[in-house]
């Protein structure tokens, strides 16, 4: 049940990605390119997003379980550290050099475009790469 | 100066309606959050009982062009970066995710929405960075 869920609730958002225009990485350069030629529909992405958003989490917090009878698990970490502050600082750069974060790198693979292909195997080269770092160099902390 | 040529403001803003509420049922039926990088990364630490979801929502995302292919025409990606610009940017994207826990999605939707003081900084931050590099690509290089 929570996969079948899962599934059509990754589809969905997808959807959402390709109207949006979030897929098109030029547009999204356009939209980061502020000195230039600016295209700020991207932030009415994040906008329209947000609005229910902040809905859907005002019901999440007075409930202690979902709909479908399972756990609520809302983030607890509260800090704002080093390790946030420079990881953002990264996936940004990558971001700016590329026009694709995580989402719309997937789903234009899933399109079959070649580049998003070669980005998401170095994407998740990437996060192995985080993870070896953190079992191995980290002393295991984590 | 704004792009208006290319700027889709109902498209983006329907757009993000869809991703904010397919992030709403997410958190409401399965009680997680739509942050996509945290969805990916969770597969590298397979836990049990928290491996089939995970799939099951990126496997949603890589079906999503086709799913959208049956209703509607399916809008063009445009990727300007070459191979080696798009490795090295797929390598940061998948760090710097895993670093700073969280993606345009986890932070920029599902923070802001439960208006986490994390996910503000770590939003601020990495826009900064999008910014920067793409000021940096477009206006100091080229």
């Amino acid at each position: 049940m929570h996969s079948l869920s899962a599934f059509f609730v990754g589809a969905l958002f997808g959807a959402g990605l390709i109207i949006s225009g979030m897929t098109d990485p030029s547009k999204v350069i356009g939209f980061l390119d502020i000195a230039g030629a600016w295209d700020p529909s991207l932030g009415l992405v994040m906008g329209g997003a947000v609005i229910v958003g902040l809905v859907a989490f005002r019901v999440a917090r007075r409930r202690t379980t979902t709909f479908l009878g399972g756990t609520m698990g809302l983030p607890a970490e509260r800090q704002v550290d080093r390790r946030l502050i420079l990881g953002s600082l990264v996936f940004g750069i990558g971001w700016g050099l590329a026009g694709f974060c995580p989402g719309p790198a997937l789903v234009v693979f899933g399109a079959g475009y070649d580049k998003a292909v070669v980005f998401v195997i170095a994407m998740l080269a990437g996060m192995a790469l985080f993870e070896f770092a953190e079992r191995f160099l980290d002393g295991g902390t984590k | 100066m704004i792009d208006w040529a290319h700027f889709t403001p109902w498209s983006a803003l329907a757009g993000g309606l869809v991703i904010g509420a397919a992030a709403a049922l997410l958190l409401l039926l399965n009680g997680r959050i739509a942050g996509i990088s945290g969805i990916l990364g969770g597969l590298f630490r397979p836990m049990p009982g928290d491996t089939a979801w995970r799939v099951a929502f990126v496997v949603g995302l890589l079906f999503s062009p086709a799913l959208y292919g049956l209703f509607a025409r399916l809008p063009g990606a445009t990727i300007e970066a070459g191979y080696p610009v798009l490795i090295l940017a797929g390598l940061l994207v998948g760090a710097g995710t895993r670093y700073g826990s969280g993606c345009t999605s986890g932070h920029g939707v599902c923070g802001l929405s439960r208006l986490s003081l994390r996910s503000f900084a770590a939003t601020a931050a990495f826009m900064a960075a999008g910014f920067a590099t793409v000021f940096v690509i477009r206006h100091l290089l080229a």
